[in-house]
């Protein structure tokens, strides 16, 4: 498939997809998941981070994803929303190859990162995995570091021993997780022994401090209390300008909230694919109308 | 008085009956325990001293003398037995909890069962055909073999179950921060689950410390100092039963000292 992008682009704050005289490109058929339908000529105008195109997965004979086709914008957030079981946190799973990790699973199809294939046949998954980092909904600091060695961890068993550059990723991301003033005393602390917002912000601080290109989140707030998931968000809101997110949520207000671009899906499928306003305000899909309204779900 | 209150002290009946009863159960089994102890510490406690602990055996007949020869030799049978059991024990508990098919994980699992119930003696035979033979003579290495053999999967199956406990949360954040798999069990699951680990190795060198059947054509025994690992060598639980069942009173002495020690 060739996605045709606009060149010359100029650069706007939190709207891609704005043209010169600020007219809305329309971001017409930016998905699709009906087999054989081909995606349109006028591509959208933002540089995509990951495209997907016509992913299965399946676990053992079980099929969890069928015929996905998405492109995921850069430098936005791009929530996955959809009822359990749906396949958002497999669809998460194939993003940084972690999915393959279960025994019996097998996907077919193509997923690209800046234009590179993720799954080609010379490729180190590990290296994909730094590429594209994430974080999970139950926080897990490793116990039997300090907060510092929590963060730098990723750094040191990847061969960095250099202890400048350690302790300037580590402050760098700690700053970028918001969580640098609160700890920032007791760094030998061990990571266990913080709340448990501050312990996913610690998890996050981990995933940055390998300086990733995406950031997957698989339900980073559920497991929070509403003061720490405001917290969250607005971290991504702030990390937003330098990484591509993608979020998967159970809570559609959160959703509505924090990404640019929403995914509805629903029992494999995905079933729209727009701007977060529209999905919400205008969904094109009745299906999609009668989640976010709360009619089922 | 109303029904309620009548069950209720029927329940805290049945509650202290059963209290008592399960107390007295513990009694039962710590009992025989306690008396062993009891009689070890009485028959060898008035006798320990400097001599004991450094001298060596003396002549048939001749009252005095020591163990410290087996008391060296008990540590070095120990310290060979971990070289050998150690690193295949834990290697092989890794193994069998991140890597392996399920049902070579099964098979495997089912061995080392099954080695864990075979009698000792049976590994002191195998050492006899793999070591003693060979060499022409019983040695430290043969009683060595033995012990460690024996360790094995006991530390298969410890490890095995300390590391199935590390959560996969901790293993599924290292691999989405990019490391290489064996980096993950080496420097995260191992490391959190080390404690355990340990405590595995030490209950297997605690079991097999008190071993004698293996020793008896493997290390064989000595009364003198051994110089080379390949010579026959002294161990504690061998000298107490060669001295218990002997018609000797001092050596039945000695042997209450030892298996105080």
């Amino acid at each position: 498939m060739n996605v045709t992008v606009a060149t010359a682009q100029p650069k706007r704050e939190g709207n891609p997809l704005m043209t010169e005289n600020n007219q809305s490109l329309p971001l017409t058929h930016l998905a699709s998941s009906k087999p054989g339908e081909t995606p349109p000529g006028d591509a959208p105008a933002t540089k995509a981070a990951l495209e997907v195109d016509n992913l299965c997965c399946w676990f053992g004979l079980h099929q969890a994803v069928y015929e996905l086709n998405l492109r995921i914008p850069a430098k936005a957030v791009t929530a996955i929303i959809g009822p359990s079981g749906c396949g958002k946190s497999t669809f998460l799973r194939c993003l940084n190859r972690m999915h393959e990790l279960v025994r019996g699973s097998r996907l077919s199809g193509q997923i690209r990162l800046f234009g590179e294939d993720v799954y080609g046949p010379r490729v180190d998954a590990t290296l994909v995995r730094r590429r594209v980092g994430m974080v999970f909904q139950k926080s897990n600091p490793f116990p039997t570091m300090s907060i510092a060695e929590n963060v730098t961890v990723g750094l040191r068993l990847n061969g960095i021993r250099n202890r400048s550059v350690l302790e300037e990723r580590m402050q760098r991301a700690l700053h970028m997780a918001a969580l640098w003033d609160e700890v920032k005393d007791h760094l030998d602390r061990p990571g266990t022994s913080l709340s448990g917002g501050q312990q996913q912000r610690l998890c996050i601080a981990r995933a940055l401090a390998v300086q990733p290109d995406v950031l997957l989140m698989d339900e980073p707030a559920s497991a929070l209390d509403p003061i720490a998931t405001m917290k969250i968000e607005e971290l991504i809101q702030e990390l937003k300008k330098n990484y591509t997110i993608v979020i998967v949520t159970h809570n559609m207000q959160q959703a509505a909230r924090c990404s640019d671009y929403t995914a509805f899906f629903y029992l494999g499928r995905l079933i729209e694919y727009d701007r977060t306003e529209k999905v919400f305000t205008n969904p094109s899909n009745k299906q999609t109308e009668d989640y976010v309204t709360g009619r089922f779900g | 008085m109303n029904t309620t209150s009548l069950y209720h002290t029927w329940r805290k009946v049945k509650n202290l009956s059963m209290s008592v009863l399960s107390f007295g159960c513990a009694v039962v089994v710590i009992a025989p325990l306690a008396l062993v102890l009891f009689y070890l510490i009485k028959a060898g406690a008035s006798s320990i001293d400097w001599r004991f602990l450094t001298q060596l055996p003396k002549p048939v007949g001749e009252v005095g003398g020591g163990m410290a020869n087996a008391i060296a030799g008990t540590l070095t049978l120990l310290g060979l037995a971990s070289l050998i059991g150690v690193p295949v024990g834990v290697r092989g508990g890794v193994y069998l909890s991140e890597y392996g098919g399920e049902r070579a994980n099964w098979w495997i699992r089912f061995g080392a069962d099954v080695l864990n119930g075979v009698p000792s003696i049976v590994w002191g035979i195998v050492a006899y055909a793999l070591v003693v033979v060979p060499m022409k003579g019983f040695s430290a290495y043969a009683g060595g073999v033995a012990l460690g053999f024996m360790m094995i999967p006991l530390i298969i199956r410890t490890t095995e179950e300390v590391l199935l406990l590390v959560p996969n949360g901790y293993r599924e954040a290292a691999l989405a921060l990019g490391i290489p798999r064996w980096k993950i069990i080496l420097r995260i699951v191992i490391k959190t689950a080390l404690k355990g680990i340990v405590t595995g190795v030490l209950l297997a060198v605690a079991r097999i410390a008190g071993e004698t059947a293996p020793l008896l054509f493997t290390a064989f025994g000595n009364r003198f100092w051994t110089h080379h690992l390949k010579d026959p060598v002294a161990a504690l639980p061998l000298q107490i039963f060669t001295y218990a069942i002997s018609p000797y009173d001092d050596w039945h002495r000695q042997a209450g000292r030892g298996r105080w020690f």
